[in-house]
């Protein structure tokens, strides 16, 4: 009975003092994520890009959920035992190079680890042919 | 004394992993090519003569149409139809286990009651005149029990299926070349 009341005491102590609320706006350094999440390709094709994009993300998996050519934004979602989306959007960057920009959320968080997208760029300039540069 | 303080000490860590710990990583390779991509990009793709990219996917839009889906999202200009379907997951084998299952031990009988299909196509000019296209569609489903959880989120690869959507499919274009 004691442990049973020191357990619960402890799930309380350690998770209840945020209100689920407070995730709307919770997310990681702005800054790093970013250099995580983007790289520059010298390429100022978008359309292509973003078709090379659709088939990366069917190549690793994912089915379509959304895709916007004018905003240059494209949603997908893995689903292998787990649920995986993710979100890549393409934008000018300067007169010669184009900035990609990927973001992924694995089940109910948002996914952080430099690794993954290191992969998914990886995936992405084979298929494109180019060099992923980082963004400093 | 010393012996409670530990046990406590043991509730506390294993508990707040429990309650807490419970999201793990993202599974390595989950963004990472793997050796069946290619085989996988087989399967899912076929290329068809035609410079037309529009006529393919107005094909692409009926099949699906065909197959029941209904049209979640579309973006003509990049080549990208995104379809779903709902349907019964129930299994007459799982619910007699799943009764049978209840029976004996007590409780509800938990057996798959829904399933969510969804399919993207994307389509591509291909060739060095671009006068193929190809087409590439990728399947995956969510299936619900009959208490409302989630029990497989799950990609499709099987074979078959992917054969018989591409017959289907040239079946479609031819149709729907020839008006009908």
């Amino acid at each position: 009975m004691r442990q049973l009341i020191t357990f619960l005491c402890t799930g309380v102590l350690l998770c209840g003092c945020a209100t689920s609320q407070n995730q709307l706006l919770q997310a990681g350094d702005q800054l790093k994520l970013r250099s995580i999440q983007t790289r520059t390709f010298d390429t100022t094709d978008s359309v292509k890009t973003q078709r090379v994009i659709l088939a990366t993300l069917q190549d690793l998996g994912f089915v379509i959920d959304k895709a916007d050519k004018e905003l240059g934004s494209i949603s997908a979602t893995k689903l292998d035992g787990f649920a995986l989306k993710m979100t890549v959007s393409v934008r000018p960057k300067g007169e010669t190079q184009l900035l990609v920009r990927a973001n992924a959320q694995y089940q109910l968080k948002a996914v952080e680890d430099p690794q993954p997208y290191q992969n998914f760029f990886t995936a992405l300039s084979k298929a494109l042919f180019l060099e992923a540069h980082q963004v400093e | 004394m010393k012996y409670k303080f530990i046990a406590n000490f043991f509730v506390i860590t294993v508990s707040s992993f429990l309650l807490c710990g419970c999201v793990g990583g993202i599974p390595k390779g989950a963004l990472s090519l793997s050796p069946q991509t290619l085989e996988w990009r087989m399967l899912q793709s076929r290329r068809f003569e035609s410079k037309d990219e529009k006529k393919i996917l107005q094909a692409c839009a009926a099949l699906l149409q065909d197959l029941g889906f209904s049209l979640e999202e579309s973006e003509t200009s990049l080549g990208v139809i995104v379809a779903n379907k709902d349907r019964s997951a129930v299994e007459g084998g799982q619910v007699i286990a799943a009764f049978f299952l209840a029976t004996l031990v007590g409780g509800p009988a938990v057996y798959d009651q829904n399933q969510k299909f969804r399919a993207s196509i994307v389509t591509r000019p291909f060739g060095e005149n671009e006068d193929q296209i190809v087409v590439r569609v990728t399947f995956q489903r969510r299936v619900w029990n009959n208490q409302g959880q989630i029990t497989k989120r799950q990609r499709i690869n099987d074979p078959k299926m992917y054969q018989e959507f591409f017959e289907k499919l040239s079946k479609s274009i031819f149709l729907t070349a020839n008006e009908i």
